[in-house]
């Protein structure tokens, strides 16, 4: 189990013209609730729908309609928080961020900012062997996205697409813990791991299901720790927002880009502007972006079309009931159980699948060698097939226990259960139905694999006077036999007797 | 309170409304003569007492399951927008 026992790394220091600096990232992730139905409206969630489907008359903000809000939302929201060991707030609200935008039909988002749904937590990012960097939340709010805008369909147009209007993401802010660009794709990784756990994101990049906002500033040395004495940001220097880096490995390359532009502009004299920038991952770069309006006034308040958010302690209690196991929980269990390795248990639950895959595979059998298998031959195997992952591989975890059940029932032996595990991942089928049409069944006849070894004993008269001299070598002779028996032999019988007949 | 000019052309500018240089200054007094109105409640000492954000207080929000109940009205809810193209609303090319 990680905790806090073990040793924070180290913060990323880069060397300057004037001396060392220290980086402090901060992280806003927008995750998208998984939910059937939008936040405020009963219109789908479905990614690829045709434009403007998946809205509703209160989604393309029609006079007369009311905001309603989705139950499931909340529960998964409140969900996130409990596994993020956060504070659960029974009383939140909603307020109306405004900006005039075509990909926001009524002007305004709904979203909470005075009095959010969750408060606090962590995340716990490992960033090596006994090393972790504690994560802190401040917050995790509940809020509505934006519809899309497509510019490239006619050149004196934009076209705009509602179908993501209203979708609901739950905002998630960290504290500016994070102090290095390698740290903020890992924080990114794990908060996307424990939600897909949670069922409470589908963590999909690609559709953008996550996009994270990247808060970057640089200081020296010693600086960070003053801002955690007196809690004053001026000790972190001037900070830039990077908005919507939507994968790992662009959330790592904004930060570190960021982070030297910054040291650059300072030591060339220059003054830092806290700004709003995009990272373009094709040039590798920040650059400013102009906002949406000219100065950044929301003019929040309260909305007045909904009542305050209220739930019941009870009704928290009872989702926390039924959180699904977090990852780090189950890596600990894996190693405790199943007597696993570190680096086993945090492949196996490295995604949700894997864990549910072992899991199936391990039921009623030796976890270490259902381990094995799944780690060295599966996803070994799998790795050859371009687009081939846990989700939708060849070899069912019933299939690939068949194979395990065959080698412990010593009616295949352990080469041959390779051979069996290649037919059944490119062939499909039973295996023990396969192990006995292709006659791959062990030999176990004792006097059938005498007979084997006498005659490999009878045509290498020289090799017998040397085994006799050396038993190493006795292997040889197993290694024959094993052939003559086109490997079907069963290896603890031929060591047996080979050993015997040679008179070891 | 005082609200000049300037302040009066930033909030036409934020709510998206054309007002003619000419008619600033009444708009700045009309803005006045509704804050006056209201200044009184500044008086009222609120120390400790919770701020009520909507007259319905003691009611609760009322949320629905979460299924899909809505939506798929694309030509209904395109049909008021000045142009629309192959589903999409369209309008005048935005630049990011």
């Amino acid at each position: 189990m990680l905790d806090l026992a073990m040793n924070a790394p180290e913060p990323r220091r880069i060397a300057g013209a004037t001396g060392d600096w220290e980086i402090v990232i901060g992280l806003e992730v927008h995750a998208q609730i998984a939910t059937q139905a939008k936040l405020f409206s009963g219109s789908s969630t479905r990614f690829g729908a045709e434009p403007n489907a998946n809205v509703s008359y209160g989604d393309a903000a029609m006079p007369g309609t009311l905001p309603v809000l989705n139950r499931g939302c909340i529960a998964q929201a409140v969900r996130t928080g409990l596994g993020l060991k956060s504070r659960i707030n029974l009383t939140s609200s909603f307020d109306r961020k405004h900006y005039f935008y075509p990909d926001l039909p009524s002007g305004f988002q709904l979203t909470q900012l005075f009095q959010p749904l969750v408060s606090g937590g962590e995340v716990l990012v490992e960033m090596g062997p006994g090393l972790v960097r504690r994560v802190r939340l401040d917050r995790i709010h509940v809020e509505q996205d934006a519809g899309k805008l497509v510019h490239d369909m006619d050149p004196a147009m934009s076209f705009v697409d509602v179908n993501r209007g209203g979708m609901p993401l739950m905002e998630i802010v960290s504290r500016p813990d994070i102090r290095s660009p390698e740290e903020a794709a890992a924080y990114l990784g794990k908060l996307r791991l424990i939600m897909r756990y949670l069922g409470t994101c589908d963590g999909n990049m690609q559709e953008g299901s996550i996009r994270a906002d990247v808060n970057v500033s640089v200081c020296r040395p010693g600086q960070y720790e003053k801002w955690l004495e007196d809690g004053d940001f001026s000790h972190l220097g001037t900070r830039t927002e990077i908005k919507n880096v939507n994968s790992l490995r662009f959330v790592q390359q904004a930060a570190e880009y960021e982070a030297r532009r910054q040291i650059a502009v300072i030591e060339d004299g220059g003054t830092l502007i806290q700004e709003t920038r995009l990272y373009d991952p094709d040039r590798g770069e920040t650059r400013s972006m102009r906002s949406k309006e000219t100065a950044e006034d929301y003019r929040y308040f309260p909305d007045p079309d909904l009542l305050p958010l209220v739930i019941e302690q009870a009704w928290v209690d009872g989702l926390g009931a039924g959180l699904a196991e977090l990852p780090d929980a189950r890596k600990a269990r894996y190693i405790a159980d199943f007597g696993l390795s570190d680096y086993d248990a945090s492949v196996l639950t490295a995604e949700r699948e894997n864990g549910e895959y072992f899991e199936a595979v391990a039921q009623g059998r030796d976890g270490k060698q259902a381990a094995n298998w799944v780690l060295n031959e599966l996803f070994g195997r799998m790795k050859r097939d371009e687009g081939v992952d846990i989700t939708n591989c060849p070899v069912s975890p019933a299939q690939l226990g068949g194979i395990i059940d065959l080698i412990g029932a010593g009616t295949i032996s352990g080469k041959i259960a390779k051979d069996l595990f290649e037919i059944v991942y490119t062939e499909g089928g039973d295996p023990a139905r396969i192990v006995e049409e292709r006659g791959m069944k062990q030999v176990t006849d004792t006097g059938a694999i005498e007979a084997a070894v006498d005659a490999v004993i009878a045509a290498n008269p020289a090799q017998v006077d040397k085994a006799k001299q050396n038993p190493k070598l006795a292997g040889w002779f197993v290694g024959q036999v094993m052939k003559a028996t086109g490997g079907k032999a069963s290896p603890a019988a031929v060591n047996e007797i080979v050993a015997a007949k040679l008179g070891l | 309170m005082s609200i000049d000019i300037a302040t009066v052309r930033s909030l036409a500018h934020l709510a998206q409304i054309g007002i003619e240089d000419g008619d600033l200054q009444t708009w700045a007094q009309e803005f006045d003569t509704m804050l006056a109105a209201v200044e009184p409640l500044a008086a009222v000492n609120v120390e400790g007492v919770e701020p009520m954000t909507n007259p319905a207080h003691s009611l609760r929000l009322i949320l629905v399951e979460d299924g899909v109940t809505d939506g798929n009205v694309q030509e209904d809810v395109l049909r008021g927008a000045p142009d629309a193209r192959e589903g999409f609303y369209a309008v005048p090319k935005v630049r990011e």
